[in-house]
């Protein structure tokens, strides 16, 4: 009504200091990270028996990577887009996982159990895939769909709920809930779910209720990405715009101060925990109905344990988290060529993301270094705890 | 200013021309403070005057960007704490830093560890200078026992005998008597002339007028990072005092008028309440608050009264007795249930119940309504109307801040406890409950506080005061309870309740004729 105007203004100019604070501290890690990648190859260089030593190995390295990630002008000129394509189907089951993690953070829990969750979605999704496979197809992939969303729903349910009413640390049981969700899965894939008579411990396909190609992401981009977009957008809208955002967001900043304003934070920890699995879940479901369409007892890529590094980098937050992800996928699709190209092992993006993430998880201190952070100097009443850091 | 070339003493402390400017802020704009050998020098500010700030300089934590510190009228640079205590610059904090479960010869030799040899601890002689240390200056204590069978007075004493054993020759207290009753301000008091008899220059640092007077030799008043006044207090007064302070006329002590009380509207009984780790802490309360009059609860922290409100807001779930509320039952309610009958709570720790820092100013202001309309359309928040609200409170309760997206953390104190009292206070209420409403807050904002908390009463609000502060509960309480030991041990007449008796009655709990007797003696 009478509000002063210039507020909106004040706000732009605050908002572009925030955004260089947000960004500053990943770009400096990710860079970082990438030149301790290229220590590593210079220094593993010389313990390779029968090679060359080369300086540039690494820049060959990285060339390779990134041509893998993105192809280059001449596949385009061809209309030829299979190393982009590659790098969103890489990308899709870390946005699920990334708002998995990301989402827990923001209530405060660290569910460090996507892995588990990813495994049993993906399960879920072949057990009723494989039932529906001559089901029409929109059935069959609906079906398919919701029972892998419910299987991770379960199984961020049982942590939640130990940790609700039982006092059991998050991180402890969902753990616990990783390695039961390994173990079951090979139980399953070589006994009940084994196509008969195979020597290999691998199920039926999932036939219709694969997820189809989408026409402009030739050869193999599927639904899936899409339907990790429509997440993102979708949990953001959820965080921020709706009650129960609001109430898993307190929650996540005060749990006191939450109480004290009636909300019930163990049914909002219990809510969260069931809703992290279910987007766990569907990691799984977007890896199995869009890439494998089967499961052998080998299935599951660490992509649980890669979304925590992905919700970190991302700071948790829902939009931020699908460039993350994009980063990430874009190592995993060009580890192939640079292996080839520069025979260096695609294990070297492990080691990159390992030291995202371990720089990540310090990344208060490095805060600090960067000085990136003026708030609160001059009163202490501010001071802010690293899982507060993680959770905003 | 007094005339430099007269003064018989040179100053032991010198700070000159002192500025520190942080991004956007200039926190100390060119102090000057000067404190003599044997003076007790006060420092009057409110919160955020730049008081903090400055101490924080002398103490080596920030580095001023112009201006000089002379110790004994050398220019030294201060490169940290410990520095700052080599040099005999000792702090104590108004929140005491000692270990609890160590006894106060442990406490005291901490980061001082006296070595025998390179190994072992000389803790004969930490005795021996702990018990000569408290005799020379009037406070003997026994180096064996634990801090934490200490009261609150003597721990402060250990924090002063910290600062002492090393050798202290300047002694900053900040607001060292917020947590005391005023017996054992007195007595604290009586320890620092003391110290200042035997040489010690002492800063005290404070925004209580009348105690700055009562044990001051001069006063240094600080506004906006600028000294705006130096005086003595033979020559100056309390309403001049806050006239600088402040940088306006100041009411002090409220008008609270006369109460109507009219049916009661909060009824406890027999409440007992355990706190969390199962130790019975209120032991049978009978308590009746009237509409339209205001109940304050006096008592030293710790004696109940946190678990006596907590039992009556529904944060916590009382082991007997029952809480009515205009006649229903409510024991036991969720505080949502509570907020929906009527129940309003300021919480005594701001940052931790009444705020979520993080959270943007529109935000905490619907922190207990954000699920119903016109906030929430179903599921649905409706940001516009959120907004909307939070910019005519913002301007109702004069909070300052440039927009209601800015996040609490950005706040003053007194700002901050306005989004509060906004939220808690704008509806229809029947009872209002306040846990230390003012703590920590400047002059201007308790003022403003306590006139909305009148205005509640008089439209017909119950009110339960508890604060620490008995300047608070005596200034505005019809009357007074005082608990003690998880019991209320007498209820006196507000506008006639002496001080003394009040401060004495926490201390003790007296016994239940001495309570009668005071009780009938002031009524």
């Amino acid at each position: 009504m009478s509000a002063p105007a210039p507020a909106p203004r004040a706000r732009g100019g605050v908002s572009r200091a925030r955004v260089w604070s947000l960004v500053a501290v990943p770009l400096a890690v990710i860079v970082g990270s990438a030149v301790l990648g290229a220590a590593v190859i210079l220094l593993s260089e010389p313990l390779i028996p029968g090679r060359q030593f080369d300086p540039l190995l690494w820049l060959t390295a990285y060339e390779a990577m990134i041509q893998g990630a993105i192809g280059d002008p001449q596949e385009w000129a061809a209309l030829d887009f299979h190393s982009l394509v590659s790098t969103l189907v890489n990308t899709a089951p870390l946005v699920f996982g990334g708002l998995a993690v990301g989402f827990g953070f923001k209530a405060g829990l660290f569910n460090i159990g996507a892995q588990g969750q990813f495994l049993v979605g993906a399960l879920g999704a072949v057990i009723v895939g494989v039932w529906l496979h001559d089901a029409p197809a929109p059935l069959a992939i609906a079906g398919a769909t919701i029972a892998g969303m419910a299987f991770g729903a379960a199984w961020g349910f049982v942590p939640g709920f130990l940790k609700a009413f039982a006092g059991a640390h998050e991180v402890v049981s969902t753990i616990m809930m990783n390695y039961v969700a390994i173990q079951l899965l090979a139980a399953l894939v070589s006994g009940p779910l084994k196509v008969p008579r195979s020597p290999q411990a691998i199920t039926f396909d999932v036939g219709n209720a694969a997820f189809p190609v989408i026409p402009f992401l030739q050869p193999n981009g599927h639904l899936g990405i899409l339907l990790a977009l429509i997440a993102a957008v979708g949990v953001w809208w959820v965080l921020y715009r709706t009650t129960w955002g609001f109430e898993v967001r307190a929650t996540g900043a005060s749990p006191d101060a939450s109480r004290y304003a009636g909300m019930r934070p163990r049914l909002i920890t219990v809510a969260t925990m069931t809703f992290s699995g279910m987007l766990a879940g569907l990691a799984g479901v977007c890896v199995l109905l869009g890439v494998t369409k089967s499961m052998t007892s080998s299935f599951g890529t660490t992509v649980g344990f890669d979304s925590i590094a992905v919700a970190l980098l991302a700071r948790s937050n829902p939009l931020a988290i699908v460039p993350a992800a994009l980063l990430f996928g874009g190592m995993r699709a060009g580890a192939g060529l640079m292996q080839i190209q520069a025979e260096i092992p695609a294990e070297l993006v492990d080691v990159i993301q390992a030291v995202i993430l371990l720089a990540l998880v310090t990344s208060p201190v490095i805060r600090r270094l960067l000085h990136a952070d003026t708030r609160g100097s001059h009163g202490t009443e501010t001071a802010a705890s690293p899982a507060a850091e993680a959770a905003r | 200013m007094t005339g430099q070339s007269g003064t018989i003493q040179a100053p032991a402390l010198e700070m000159r021309g002192i500025t520190k400017r942080y991004p956007g802020v200039v926190a100390n704009d060119g102090i000057s403070l000067e404190v003599r050998p044997g003076e007790i020098h006060a420092l009057l500010g409110e919160n955020g005057a730049g008081k903090t700030t400055l101490m924080n300089v002398l103490y080596g934590l920030a580095t001023p960007d112009e201006g000089q510190i002379l110790l004994d009228g050398e220019p030294i640079r201060i490169a940290g704490p410990a520095d700052a205590i080599a040099r005999g610059i000792n702090m104590v904090h108004q929140h005491f830093m000692l270990v609890p479960v160590l006894s106060v010869a442990d406490n005291v030799l901490l980061g001082e560890e006296t070595m025998a040899n390179r190994v072992f601890l000389d803790r004969k002689e930490a005795h021996r200078r702990i018990l000569e240390l408290g005799r020379k200056f009037g406070f003997e204590i026994d180096p064996e026992v634990k801090v934490s069978a200490l009261s609150v007075g003597w721990q402060q004493r250990v924090e002063i005998l910290k600062a002492l054993y090393r050798n202290a020759r300047i002694l900053v207290l900040d607001e060292p008597t917020a947590v005391l009753t005023p017996q054992e301000t007195e007595e604290i008091f009586a320890v620092l002339r003391r110290l200042a008899d035997q040489g010690h220059s002492i800063v005290f640092i404070s925004h209580k007028l009348y105690e700055v007077l009562a044990i001051a030799d001069r006063i240094t008043v600080i506004r906006r990072g600028r000294v705006v006044g130096e005086r003595r207090p033979a020559e100056t007064s309390e309403d001049e005092l806050a006239e600088l302070m402040v940088g306006r006329e100041v009411q002090l002590t409220v008008d609270r008028g006369t109460s109507h009380p009219g049916r009661p509207m909060l009824r406890v009984s027999g409440l007992e309440a355990s706190d969390d780790r199962g130790h019975p802490m209120v032991r049978g309360v009978d308590l009746e608050v009237r509409a339209g009059e205001i109940l304050g609860i006096a008592g030293v922290a710790g004696n109940g009264q946190d678990e006596l409100v907590e039992s009556i807001v529904g944060l916590r779930r009382p082991t007997a007795g029952a809480v009515t509320l205009d006649g229903a039952n409510i024991t036991g309610h969720s505080p949502r249930a509570l907020n929906e009958a009527g129940v309003a709570y300021v919480p005594a720790d701001r940052h931790r119940f009444g705020l979520i820092l993080p959270f943007s100013i529109a935000d905490n202001l619907v922190l207990t309504s954000y699920y119903r309309p016109p906030y929430a359309r179903g599921v649905v928040r409706d940001g516009e109307s959120i907004e909307r609200d939070a910019r005519s409170s913002v301007e109702r309760f004069d909070v300052r801040t440039p927009s209601v997206t800015a996040s609490a953390a950005t706040l003053s104190g007194g700002n901050q406890q306005k989004i509060v009292v906004a939220r808690e206070f704008d509806r229809e209420l029947k009872l209002l409950v306040l846990d230390q409403p003012t703590r920590g807050l400047d002059v201007g904002s308790i003022e403003f506080i306590h006139k909305q908390v009148i205005a509640k009463r008089d439209a017909g609000t119950a009110v339960l005061l508890v604060s620490a502060e008995l300047d608070e509960v005596l200034e505005i309480s019809d009357r007074i309870a005082v608990m003690y030991g998880g019991r209320i041990v007498a209820v006196l007449d507000g506008p006639t309740a002496d001080k003394n008796d009040v401060g004495l009655l926490m201390a003790t709990g007296g016994t239940a004729r001495d309570g009668a007797q005071i009780a009938k003696a002031s009524a």
